[in-house]
């Protein structure tokens, strides 16, 4: 199944100008961006047009085929992200399957009997369950990275909050039997590559395929999932990125050893150590590991970057702030370049996996150039970097944000 | 009013840009610079993927990163780009989207 995509692209609409270098359209300066406009190599800024997949609103995209498309920062003005806001992200084109040809497969030898189950069967079967997670692509801010490396030049929109309702991967895992020998379970979606490239395959260890909050999930935010983000279910590991999270989810395959597919033992990688240990030690080498949890994080969304506040007149600062799962402690803000910080107030706290949104009070008193910054806070201690951690793949760009505002 | 109607024009009316749209955004639209190895670069690399990937990825990799990359799409991703070829398309995009070139230049 593919290249589902390429059939759709002339029911596709334009709905704002690219360059005229690109189609002849029109100029938009700077203003599908983001914040990260200026921040972006040159050539993503001028091909990230904005542009409405079916079903979907305009969405930044960053390429046509496959499909990858960003949600616009002002989307997260919702606590969760409206599903048809959600950002798109393919490797391959994007299956169509309709709900009734849908079959789930349980197989490997770390089962101890093969299952098969339709989209009825798995959910009567099956306890259904929900959690709020934040979806965020392991590239998420790749393109702001200095120096650029290359790959999707996402901004700040790979990224969203839903809530996801499924069964557990660890009900249906259980229902198969587990071997003593079962080391990781393979998932493997309906996509599948355009050439002899290597299939978008990936494995989960134990612990966390049988976490109570890993699901194999039908519907996200009280709606069946876009095909975009997965119909008719995909995989959900709260806390870890989206790579994980594998869409149109077709096959499960518990093993005894290693999953070698090329997209964990190759890319989606770090080096090792750098960012702490993974939790996928059948994964590390002594070089580099698995990229898993989502590192602290947090992200202005309103006023826009670049914006005019008015002098003397106190507005509301709303930004979001989410980490790998131990929840968000506290989001602290400063004006005065990082010298003092005092603390955001916290909005109602919607689960351990999903963002926190955060207001900050301010009242601009001098006119000119002002400077805000916003640094997350987890439980668990860890806070967001002060500078970039450089590594080749550009992962895990969770570096204080400074935005820039203008007062008059 | 079509919903897409509706957004078209709020943002039209939030960013006034234009009173015309261009019709048709998709990867059609897409033209890379003119020069030795665009012929292989549209016939080997839009196989897989819309060529806006190469624009996106610029122009910031020197012609070793660009190497890299083709070397990526044929040996691991199964791009069928005669070995003769590789060359050619390395030239084509270290020129026109290396980090020596003008920014996105048609």
């Amino acid at each position: 199944m593919r290249g589902a995509h390429g059939g759709n692209i002339d029911r596709r609409k334009f709905i704002l100008g690219s360059t005229s270098a690109l189609t002849g359209g029109l100029l938009l300066p700077g203003i599908v961006g983001s914040a990260a406009a200026q921040d972006l190599p040159a050539g993503a800024v001028a091909s990230g047009i904005l542009d409405a997949l079916p079903g979907k609103q305009p969405l930044i995209k960053r390429s046509f085929r496959p499909p990858n498309y960003e949600t616009p920062v002002s989307f997260y003005r919702h606590a969760f992200t409206p599903n048809d806001a959600f950002y798109v992200r393919w490797h391959t084109g994007v299956p169509e399957i309709a709900r009734s040809d849908w079959r789930l497969r349980v197989s490997g030898p770390g089962v101890k009997s093969e299952r098969e189950f339709t989209y009825d069967t798995l959910r009567r079967k099956f306890k259904m369950t929900e959690v709020a997670a934040v979806n965020q692509c392991s590239g998420n801010r790749r393109g702001l990275f200095s120096p650029h490396v290359p790959g999707v030049q996402w901004g700040y929109g790979a990224m969203g909050n839903a809530v996801w309702r499924g069964v557990r991967l660890k009900d249906v895992l259980e229902d198969a039997g587990l071997a003593a020998s079962a080391l990781e379970v393979v998932g493997n979606g309906a996509d599948a590559p355009t050439l002899t490239g290597p299939d978008f395959i990936k494995s989960l260890p134990m612990w966390k395929a049988l976490d109570p909050d890993t699901l194999i999930a039908f519907e996200m935010n009280g709606e069946p999932l876009p095909k975009w983000n997965g119909f008719p279910a995909r995989l959900v590991a709260p806390g870890w990125t989206a790579t994980y999270w594998i869409k149109a989810v077709a096959d499960l395959t518990v093993t005894d050893k290693p999953f070698d597919g090329f997209w964990m033992k190759t890319a989606y990688r770090v080096p090792k150590g750098m960012f702490g240990a993974s939790g996928f030690e059948s994964q590390d080498t002594e070089q580099n590991s698995p990229i898993t949890a989502i590192k602290v994080n947090s992200l202005v969304v309103d006023p826009a970057p670049g914006a005019v506040l008015e002098r003397g007149k106190r507005i509301d600062v709303l930004g979001v702030a989410w980490d790998g799962g131990s929840g968000i402690r506290s989001v602290e803000v400063s004006l005065d370049g990082g010298s003092t910080w005092r603390d955001a107030k916290l909005d109602r706290d919607l689960g351990r996996y999903s963002w926190r949104q955060w207001r900050y009070s301010i009242r601009p008193e001098q006119a000119g150039a002002m400077t805000l910054m916003a640094r997350a806070r987890a439980r668990d201690g860890s806070t967001q970097a002060e500078t970039l951690v450089h590594n080749p793949a550009g992962y895990h760009h969770n570096v204080v944000q400074k935005v820039d505002y203008h007062v008059a | 009013m079509s919903r897409k109607n509706a957004v078209r024009g709020v943002v039209l009316s939030a960013f006034v840009v234009a009173p015309v749209l261009a019709a048709g955004a998709d990867e059609t639209n897409l033209r890379l610079a003119e020069g030795t190895g665009l012929t292989q670069v549209q016939a080997n690399c839009s196989m897989c993927h819309s060529l806006d990937y190469i624009l996106m990825n610029s122009p910031f990799q020197d012609k070793a990163g660009w190497e890299k990359t083709v070397n990526k799409m044929v040996k691991v991703m199964g791009a069928p780009l005669p070995a003769d070829d590789i060359a050619v398309v390395v030239a084509y995009l270290a020129s026109h989207y290396g980090n020596e070139s003008a920014p996105s230049s048609p």
